[in-house]
C-alpha cells in the first residue's frame, strides 16, 4: 500500500492541518513506513472475532445532571485568544 | 537534618509525622535542588514560591493524620491544576490555566500534599523519549545527553534526580514504565478504569492511566493508594474495592505462579536484556515464586493495532483544540484557514503525524480495514492474557527492548521510536495493571527494568511481587550530580 501526495492534502483537509509541499512528502514518507509496519495485521484472519471497543466492562452509569462549578464565566473567557469580555471572537463568518 | 532529598516518601511522611521535620524544611530542600537542576529542564512551569507559602500554612495548622502530611510534589503537566498553567507539552496550550482540577491531582491535595511544579513531558504523552515536548528536551540525570524516556519524561528524570520525592505519570503506552525503566525508578501502571481519566488532558481515552513513579516499591504502593478512587466524572472510572496497598504490601510471594511468556523473547532483543530476564525468575524463584512457561502468541501484533487505536482515538480527542476557546491561534483570512494554521503551527510533528494516522485509518472506506480490525486483533490479545491468567497469577518480562538511548538516536525514524514499547503496550490494550522495577546495569551502566504484569484489579499482588524482589534485587542508582556545578 502507498499513501500519496493526494491522500495526505486529503487526510490534511480532514484534520483541519495545512501542510506545504515539503511537509506533504516528509508526512508521505513517514505515514508509508508506518502503515507498511501496521499492514501485519492482515496476517490474522478475524472475521469471527468480535471487536473489543473497551477494556471496562461495564455499563455507563447515570448520575444527576446538575451544575456544580461555581461561575467561572471570567476565568474561561481569559483563556481564550481572542474576546470581547462577552464572547470569543473568531474571524467573520457571514459576509 | 542534612539530606532531605535524599530520603525516601515513607521516611519524610514518618518525619513530619513525628515533629523531626517541618513541611517548610521538607519543601525548601526540594526547592533548593531543584532550583539547582535546572539544566535537566525537568520542569515546564515551577511553582515554588506558592510551594513555600502553602508548606508553611500547613506547619501553622499540621493535619498530621493525612497520608502524604505537608510533602511537596511536582506533577507532570499532563494533569489539569487549578489556577495553574498546563500545557501538555505543547505550544497550542502554551498559555492554558486550567478552572478545575483533575482528580488524581485533588486526591493527592487532599491527603497533605503540596504542588511544586509541572514537569516535561512528550506533547500529549505522544513520545517515548521526551523530545516531542514544546519545551525542549529533559536529561536523563543518570548520564548527559542521554533521553530520561517517555512520555513521563520530566517525571522520571525528576524522581531519580531527587528533586520531588515522588511523581506521578500518564501511561498510554508505555509511558510511565519505560521511563522508570531508563531511569532506574519504579513506575506502576494500573489497571484501566482504577485512577480517575477526569482532567488529564486525553490522548487515547481507551488506553490512557495515570499512576504512581518513585523511588521504590513502598513509596510506589502508598502513592497508588491515595491516587486510586471510583470517580463519578469520568465514565470508565470502575467501582471496585481497593485496597489499602501500601498497609497490605507483603514479601511473602511463596507459591505465587509467574508466567515467563516465550513471545517477549523478541529478534535482535540484546543480550543484556535476556540475561537480566533470566536473573530476574532466578530472583523470582529465591522468592519462593513458581516458574511457569506461558504463551501469549498474538504479541507481535500488539504494537500494529496500537498505532491505529491510539492515533485513532486522539484525532478525536485532539479535534478540541482549534484556537477558538482556549490555546494558541493563529492568524487567518477566514475560520477555516485559522483553523488550519493554528493547528500546523501549534502542534509538533509527531502529534501532527498521529493526527493524520488517526483521521486516515477513521475515514470512510477505511475504517473496516483498519480501525475495526484493530479492535478485533485487540480482542485477541486480551483473550491472551486470559488464557494465560487461568494458569499464573502474574508474568514477568524485561520493561523495555533496551536501556536509555542518546538524545537525537531516534528522532528521525518513528517506527525505531515506536519499538521502545514493544513489551509495555499489551498491557494497556488488555487494560492490565503493570509495574516497571530497576533490576540492573547494562555495561555502560545504565539502568533496566523488569516488569510484572498482574490481573486486572490485582495491583496488590503485583506490588507484593516487585517488594520481594527489589529486596533480592537491591538495586542501587548510579547517580553522579554532574549537572549541579
Amino acid at each position: 500500500m502507498s499513501i500519496d501526495l493526494k491522500t495526505i492534502k486529503h487526510i490534511s483537509k480532514l484534520s483541519r492541518i495545512s501542510v506545504d509541499e515539503k511537509k506533504a512528502e516528509k508526512l508521505a514518507s513517514d505515514l508509508n513506513s508506518i502503515f507498511d509496519f501496521i499492514e501485519k495485521l492482515n496476517e490474522l484472519k478475524t472475521e469471527n472475532v468480535e471487536p473489543l471497543t473497551s477494556v471496562a466492562e461495564t455499563t455507563l452509569k447515570l448520575r444527576p445532571d446538575e451544575v456544580k462549578s461555581k461561575n467561572l464565566r471570567e476565568q474561561i473567557i481569559k483563556n481564550s485568544p481572542k474576546d470581547n469580555e462577552d464572547y470569543f471572537v473568531v474571524p467573520k463568518v457571514i459576509e | 537534618m542534612s539530606d532531605i532529598t535524599k530520603q525516601t516518601l515513607s521516611e519524610l511522611v514518618n518525619n513530619i509525622k513525628e515533629k523531626k521535620l517541618s513541611s517548610l524544611e521538607v519543601t525548601k530542600a526540594f526547592v533548593d535542588r531543584s532550583e539547582k537542576s535546572k539544566e535537566l529542564n525537568t520542569y515546564i512551569t515551577e511553582d515554588f514560591s506558592n510551594a513555600l507559602e502553602n508548606a508553611k500554612k500547613f506547619d501553622d495548622n499540621p493535619k498530621l493524620d493525612l497520608k502524604l502530611p505537608g510533602i511537596p510534589m511536582a506533577v507532570k503537566d499532563l494533569f489539569c491544576t487549578a489556577n495553574v498553567r498546563t500545557t501538555a507539552g505543547s505550544k497550542i496550550l502554551n498559555n492554558f490555566v486550567p478552572t478545575y482540577e483533575s482528580t488524581v491531582t485533588q486526591n493527592i491535595w487532599n491527603e497533605g500534599a503540596i504542588l511544586i511544579g509541572k514537569l516535561n513531558c512528550d506533547e500529549f504523552a505522544m513520545g517515548s523519549s521526551n523530545e516531542t515536548s514544546f519545551f525542549g528536551n529533559v536529561q536523563n540525570p543518570i548520564d548527559k545527553n542521554l533521553v530520561p524516556g517517555g512520555s513521563s519524561g520530566g517525571s522520571s528524570s525528576a524522581v531519580a534526580a531527587q528533586l520531588t520525592p515522588i511523581t506521578i505519570g500518564t501511561d498510554t503506552g508505555g509511558s510511565i514504565r519505560q521511563p522508570a525503566s531508563f531511569t532506574g525508578t519504579v513506575g506502576l501502571k494500573p489497571t484501566y478504569g482504577s485512577c480517575s481519566r477526569y482532567g488529564i488532558v486525553a490522548f487515547a481515552s481507551s488506553l490512557d492511566q495515570a499512576g504512581p513513579m518513585a523511588q521504590n516499591v513502598q513509596d510506589c504502593a502508598l502513592l497508588q493508594e491515595v491516587i486510586s478512587s471510583y470517580d463519578q466524572k469520568d465514565s470508565t472510572s470502575i467501582d471496585f474495592k481497593r485496597n489499602q496497598y501500601s498497609k497490605e504490601l507483603t514479601k511473602d510471594i511463596k507459591g505465587k505462579k509467574i508466567g515467563i511468556p516465550k513471545e517477549y523473547r523478541v529478534d535482535g532483543m540484546p543480550k543484556e536484556i535476556d540475561d537480566l530476564w533470566q536473573k530476574g525468575i532466578e530472583y523470582a524463584k529465591d522468592c519462593g515464586a513458581e516458574i511457569i512457561d506461558i504463551s501469549l502468541p498474538h504479541t507481535n501484533y500488539a504494537l500494529p493495532t496500537y498505532y491505529i487505536v491510539a492515533p485513532a482515538e486522539a484525532s478525536s480527542n485532539l479535534a478540541r483544540y482549534d484556537g477558538v476557546k482556549y490555546g494558541f491561534r493563529a492568524d487567518g483570512e477566514n475560520l477555516i484557514d485559522m483553523y488550519e494554521k493554528t493547528r500546523s503551527e501549534g502542534f509538533g510533528a509527531e502529534v501532527q503525524r498521529r493526527i493524520m494516522i488517526g483521521t486516515y485509518v477513521l475515514s470512510s472506506g477505511y475504517y473496516d480495514a483498519y480501525y475495526l480490525k484493530a479492535q478485533k486483533v485487540r480482542k485477541l490479545i486480551k483473550n491472551d492474557f486470559d488464557e494465560a491468567y487461568k494458569k499464573v497469577d502474574a508474568i514477568l518480562t524485561p520493561s523495555t527492548p533496551s536501556s536509555a538511548f542518546k538524545i537525537g538516536e531516534k528522532t528521525n525514524d518513528p517506527v525505531s521510536m515506536y519499538l521502545n514499547d514493544i513489551f509495555t503496550v499489551p498491557v494497556n490494550l488488555a487494560g492490565l495493571p503493570g509495574i516497571s522495577i530497576p533490576a540492573g546495569h547494562d555495561s555502560k551502566g545504565y539502568p533496566l527494568g523488569l516488569q510484572i504484569i498482574g490481573k486486572a484489579f490485582d495491583e496488590q499482588n503485583i506490588l507484593n511481587i516487585a517488594y520481594a524482589m527489589e529486596e533480592k534485587i537491591d538495586f542501587k542508582n548510579k547517580i553522579t550530580d554532574w549537572w549541579i556545578k
